[in-house]
């Protein structure tokens, strides 16, 4: 996919015509390979994107009217502060084997660095981790995986191959779940879109092992616009899991994906993330479920990195006795501000959802939840139940709850609990009193706090979530 | 072998920036030895058991704290744990979301050097032997450290740990508080699995009945923030069939608790 081939060769070259600067490019392509990205976002960077993809003409006209969609739009007016975030100074498509140019190891912050290796991650993924482009070697377990899925009609790839491979599939499914409409981030990343994973899992059937993203990663996938559209037809069902506890190393400072997620009628799909971007990272994400029949969609999300993080995981409850679960996870620190929460929407009788979402805010660090619960009228016997608990652990430490609740159906049953709690001296005594230093006390208590969604995670995760917390709470005993 | 001991110089100690409620503590426990430490309500017991610990919401305005000679005054609560001290707490908190197994291991660990971790099936073989000396069963180690304990799993719990961690040292605070008689043995014979001659423990209690299960070499009693008599184990019986007024009158001290100055 990120090879280059002279222009002759590209089978959509007739279509590109119509743009009148293509032959400049393809000039410079020719003669001297070098693409320079330029900053901001134009239609001039999305039609060199769209062209640099070899993409078919409807994903460019797609693009180009988000584009105009997105500058009618503007900023949302709610929610954290985002104007430090200066799109004039961000490259909005860096071609891959640009990106390794521009990423040397020697770039990467020591502190992050540091963390990798006390994670003890092997240097090949550290790489990757940081952006530095080596390409992680798959493992031999990756293989035989993908034999078997392919035997059974699965498809998992990155999105841009999906589109190449599989146009019909993709075309009829894509911006279903998040047209370009939807919001201005949702718009900017409908523009300039770049890496992800497309899913295709068909009627009936059950994949044990969880798909998970790390095999398909490559610099293509790691962009910060990914979009990532996951399908799961009637009766399927499968995990996909995304993402890494270890610091994703960035330098650039704006990441916002789109995930798209149709889970059709009795399908069972479950989505994972751990996101622990660098504290540089503005990370706004638009992340939506729409759930058929008797199916049930599951989030688990996990939000550790990042300056500022706005990513509500949604669920639309569209057929009869379909069910939503969001698991969520947020750690705020010095200077960070988590702004995370769900989204359910119960559009059809006898849906049920329940929301989990777990807090943590150290130093200056702020956490904030913001959901919505909306039952539609006629969605009878609906069952909803928040819970949503914070751990401060800081005295300026802050923690915020937006909770929004829409009935509009007589019959259903809606409950939502909010706990705030302060990292407790009786506990940490009677730790400490048991031999474990300040530091592993405090770690311990974040971690008991965290259980009931870091043991819904698979084991190796759940381990460097554990490691990485208590990374986090060494050196916060003052 | 005579600074195999526990003790404690004239402790004189207060609540953080409040009343002072130790008022001159000298007590030694010998390796080897279970002492029994009685007294009223309000004599300082509970304190005592903190400040051994290294409770942080205590001060210490004079006197000492001694692990086999060497003073732990200066050091915190988990390196006095690791120096040998242990505390079974009178009312231990919850912790939720942390098993008990995961908690000791890591407990376990702490007390030994990176890269000479416990063994896994070590660990183990090892908590199962002490959940059977208490005659509870096995699930009990998965369950998240008293979340929904009654109290007297909580207590149970205490000396589970103690038995897993083997400390030099023990002090046990009022282990057998809202017990009923068949949870009593239960602690009590924990508490005589850990007996021997590298073990020391001081057991805080109320009543003489503990110490007809956990027979004592020597009780001492406490009144208004000092030990004021020690004596052989029948001293616990007088105390159950005469109360204490009888030893504060000898030591002229009124039964409100404050000490009647007795140079």
């Amino acid at each position: 996919m990120s090879d280059l081939r002279p222009i002759n060769d590209h089978p959509d070259a007739a279509k590109l015509e119509g743009l009148d600067h293509t032959r400049q490019y393809d000039f410079q392509l020719a003669e001297n390979y070098s693409y320079k990205s330029e900053r901001g976002l134009n239609k001039r960077v999305i039609e060199k994107l769209s062209y640099m993809k070899n993409e078919p003409e409807w994903m460019l006209k797609f693009r180009l009217r988000a584009f105009e969609i997105a500058e009618k739009k503007g900023r949302p007016k709610w929610g954290p502060d985002l104007s430090h975030l200066n799109f004039d100074e961000i490259f909005f498509y860096i071609r891959p084997q640009d990106r390794k140019g521009t990423n040397s190891w020697d770039d990467v912050p020591e502190e992050v660095r540091e963390t990798y290796k006390r994670l003890g991650i092997p240097e090949a993924e550290q790489k990757m981790l940081a952006g530095v482009g080596a390409q992680y070697e798959s493992e031999m377990v990756y293989h035989s995986l993908k034999e078997e899925w392919e035997k059974q009609g699965v498809i998992f790839l990155d999105t841009e191959t999906g589109l190449q491979e599989h146009p019909e599939i993709f075309k009829e499914h894509f911006a279903t779940v998040v047209p370009p409409e939807d919001n201005y981030f949702a718009a900017v990343n409908s523009a300039v879109w770049s890496g992800g994973s497309f899913v295709y899992v068909p009627a009936g059937v059950e994949i044990s092992v969880p798909l998970q993203a790390y095999f398909l990663i490559n610099a293509q996938s790691m962009g910060q616009f990914e979009r990532t559209l996951i399908i799961g037809e009637p009766g399927s069902k499968f995990h996909y899991i995304e993402g890494c506890t270890a610091p994703t190393y960035n330098s650039d400072s704006f990441h916002s994906g789109v995930i798209e997620i149709i889970v059709k009628d009795r399908a069972n799909v479950r989505y994972s993330t751990i996101q622990n971007w660098s504290h540089n990272v503005y990370n706004l994400v638009t992340q939506r479920a729409i759930v058929g029949e008797r199916a049930s969609m599951g989030w688990l999300d996990g939000n550790l990195g990042s300056k500022v993080t706005m990513k509500y995981p949604s669920t639309y409850l569209m057929g009869e006795g379909a069910h939503g679960e969001v698991l969520s996870i947020a750690f705020a620190t010095d200077g960070q501000h988590q702004d995370a929460g769900a989204k359910v929407i119960h559009a059809a009788p006898n849906t049920t959802s329940s929301v989990v979402s777990k807090s943590i805010s150290k130093g200056t660090g702020r956490s904030s939840y913001r959901g919505l619960v909306q039952i539609h009228e006629g969605a009878t016997n609906a069952r909803s139940n928040v819970e949503c608990d914070a751990l401060l652990l800081d005295e300026h430490a802050m923690t915020d709850t937006y909770p929004y609740i829409e009935i509009n159906e007589k019959t259903a049953h809606v409950g939502h609990e909010a706990t705030v709690s302060k990292l407790n001296d009786e506990q940490i005594f009677y730790l400490m009193s048991r031999g474990l230093p300040e530091d592993a006390a405090m770690a311990l208590i974040v971690r008991g706090f965290l259980d009931p969604v870091a043991k819904e995670l698979p084991l190796e995760y759940a381990v460097e979530l554990n490691r990485l917390i208590e990374l986090e709470m060494e050196g916060s005993v003052g | 072998m005579s600074d195999n001991r526990l003790e404690i110089r004239n402790l004189h100690a207060r609540i953080a920036g409040g009343e002072t409620i130790l008022k001159g503590v000298d007590l030694i426990v010998p390796s080897g030895e279970v002492h029994a430490l009685m007294g009223p309500n309000g004599s300082g017991k509970s304190t005592l058991a903190k400040l051994m610990a290294g409770d942080p919401s205590y001060e210490v305005l004079e006197g000492d704290i001694l692990i086999d000679g060497e003073s732990v005054l200066e050091l915190e609560p988990d390196e006095r744990a690791r120096a040998g001290l242990y505390l079974a707490f009178q009312y231990p908190v919850e912790v939720p979301g942390v098993s008990i197994a995961n908690f000791l291991r890591l407990a376990l660990n702490a007390r030994r050097e990176e890269g000479d971790e416990v063994g896994v099936m070590e660990f183990y073989a090892k908590l199962q032997r002490a959940v059977k000396a208490l005659d509870w069963d096995e699930s009990i180690i998965e369950r998240n450290l008293h979340e929904g304990f009654s109290g007297g799993e909580k207590k149970r719990s205490e000396v589970l740990q103690l038995l897993v961690l083997e400390p030099r040292y023990a002090i046990l605070d009022e282990s057998d508080s809202g017990l009923d008689v068949d949870a009593l043995k239960v602690v009590a014979n924990g508490v005589n699995a850990a007996r021997g001659p590298d073990f020391g423990a001081l057991v805080i209690t109320h009543y003489q009945r503990l110490l007809n299960y956990i027979v004592p070499d020597v009780v001492h009693v406490m009144s208004s923030g000092r030990v004021i008599e020690s004596g052989p184990k029948e001293l616990a019986m007088d105390l159950d069939a005469k109360g204490y007024d009888w030893i504060r009158e000898k030591h002229g001290i009124t039964a409100s608790g404050d000490a009647v100055a007795h140079a």
